[in-house]
């Protein structure tokens, strides 16, 4: 039990920060450079070998690795030393409830795809990423500098604003699932829904020519049964991670560098880890919540099986199942990924009285608002 | 149940060795040369001419507060939103009447100014 969990967790966390962090940070300096109309990451050369920029993320590391490691006078030591693990272990952890497909029977073997089936695991990382903001509180408050703590000020007041939101703006999904389980939000999404089924409730609508409009089926995603959830979420999830535009608390030309001004060699490399960590692994969490999961659209788990099962067993039709699924799951973060980096250099920052408005002004009443009509059409839908 | 967070743990455990190392390693593997003006911290070439532990904006306390207030509101929805189904109109209607003075708080606070920047 204890192996297979510890293959499970080695499993996401070596895709998702072994392959998709260094990955994201060249990503992030190549579509910079293509969306600029620039020739971007072309400098890191091994034997001349360039590699269309691969190479800057291992540069990255061998620099920060041999850098000389600062701590300011004045700061305090010892949190100016843990600040950036407790900014990092968080997004790691999150990692632990995220569904990255689903239960698979192996004859008399069930694997399940998630390190940590909790039953309160949409809890979970809320309460996991509410702890990100010590790390920049930490880090600014002990560093003895104007910059970095007015940029932890406002980070932290940036951060546990929008949390309150990003709660909000998932109860709608919550009523429509009845769990916080995320395992059972996917299997829930790995369906269809007839987009005008509720013609038939309503206006009593039925029959023959009713037939070809009730033929239209969407996926039963939390991004088509929420959508204002699922935008409100994304502004408010993005917003937590404080990456551009919402990069207020270490805006460059306000701030210098924010809380993490007085961060030298690999411990600022932390924050830096962390930041671009939280890119995937909110990518994760968007395709977990809203985009189905491991589901492939229209081609149900029971499909697969049924089309597969009989011809060449149980044991290959789950075998299928279990490759589709964490292949369609990592498109899907992937997917989400390249929209936070369109969002990301297609947005110039916002400015700070901006973005509390944003959040206690327009996406707090209308979460409230999308609670209590998405209550009121699930029960009136519900008969 | 305990097993579930045999999970966690464990993810607990790595996150916290790979943090670790990544701090440690430039203490072992980076330079150390270290002076007085070196250690000062940044500010923008100057001396630093006050300390950063003084006031700060009762804004951010505020904040703080309407934090607290919302965000424990927020977490009775949770289960609410769970059993929502189960619970049917009577929920909704409770729900509802557990709502309006947290939506008469938000407007007054609104009108106060306190979501002002």
């Amino acid at each position: 039990m204890i192996v297979g969990v510890a293959i499970k967790m080695l499993f996401i966390v070596l895709v998702i920060m072994g392959l998709f962090l260094p990955l994201i940070t060249w990503v992030e300096r190549k579509q910079a450079a293509v969306m600029q109309d620039r020739i971007g990451a072309n400098r890191a050369d091994l034997l001349g070998v360039t590699a269309m920029g691969l190479l800057h993320p291992a540069a990255d590391v061998v620099k920060l690795l041999s850098k000389e490691d600062m701590v300011p006078s004045g700061a305090n030591r010892f949190i100016h030393q843990i600040a950036p693990m407790v900014a990092l272990v968080p997004a790691i952890i999150t990692l632990a409830v995220i569904p990255f497909g689903g239960v698979y029977q192996f004859g008399d073997a069930t694997v399940s795809l998630v390190v940590a089936d909790i039953d309160w695991g949409m809890l979970y990382i809320l309460a996991v990423g509410s702890l990100a903001t010590y790390g920049a509180v930490m880090a600014g408050w002990a560093s003895n500098n104007n910059w970095g703590l007015l940029g932890s000020i406002r980070a932290s007041a940036q951060m546990i604003s929008y949390e309150v939101t990003m709660g909000l703006s998932i109860v709608g999904l919550f009523m429509c699932y009845g769990t916080l389980r995320l395992t059972e939000m996917a299997v829930a999404q790995d369906s269809t829904f007839r987009v005008f089924g509720f013609l038939e409730h309503i206006f009593g609508l039925s029959g023959p020519w009713f037939a070809w409009l009730d033929w239209i089926t969407l996926p039963a995603w939390g991004i088509f049964l929420q959508p204002l959830g699922f935008i409100l979420f994304l502004t408010c999830i993005m917003a937590e991670n404080k990456r551009p535009p919402f990069d207020a608390p270490e805006g460059e030309s306000e701030l210098v560098a924010g809380y993490h001004m007085e961060y030298s060699a690999m411990r600022f490399g932390l924050f830096y880890t962390a930041e671009f960590l939280e890119v995937p692994v909110i990518g994760a969490i968007v395709a977990t919540l809203f985009l189905g999961g491991w589901s492939i659209p229209w081609l149900s788990t029971a499909d697969i099986v049924g089309a597969v099962g009989g011809a060449f067993g149980q044991g290959f039709a789950s075998g299928l199942c279990m490759i589709l699924h964490v292949g369609s799951f990592l498109l899907k973060v992937v997917l989400m990924i390249w929209f936070q980096m369109a969002l990301r250099w297609t947005l110039p920052r916002f400015r700070y009285d901006q973005v509390m408005d944003l959040c206690w002004k327009m996406i707090l009443p209308i979460s409230i608002a999308n609670i209590f009509i998405t209550g009121a059409l699930v029960l009136w839908l519900d008969g | 149940m305990l097993a579930e967070f045999i999970g966690v743990l464990l993810i607990l455990g790595l996150a916290l060795v790979v943090a670790g190392l990544m701090a440690l390693a430039p203490k072992l593997l980076g330079p150390r040369r270290e002076f007085a003006e070196k250690q000062e911290p940044f500010e923008c070439g100057e001396r630093q001419i006050v300390s950063p532990h003084q006031r700060f904006s009762v804004k951010f306390y505020l904040v703080a507060m309407l934090f607290v207030l919302f965000d424990l509101e927020a977490v009775f929805f949770y289960p609410w939103g769970a059993l929502f189904r189960e619970l049917g109109w009577f929920g909704f209607a409770a729900m509802g009447v557990f709502t309006v003075p947290l939506v008469v708080g938000l407007l007054y606070e609104w009108r106060k100014g306190a979501l002002e920047w």
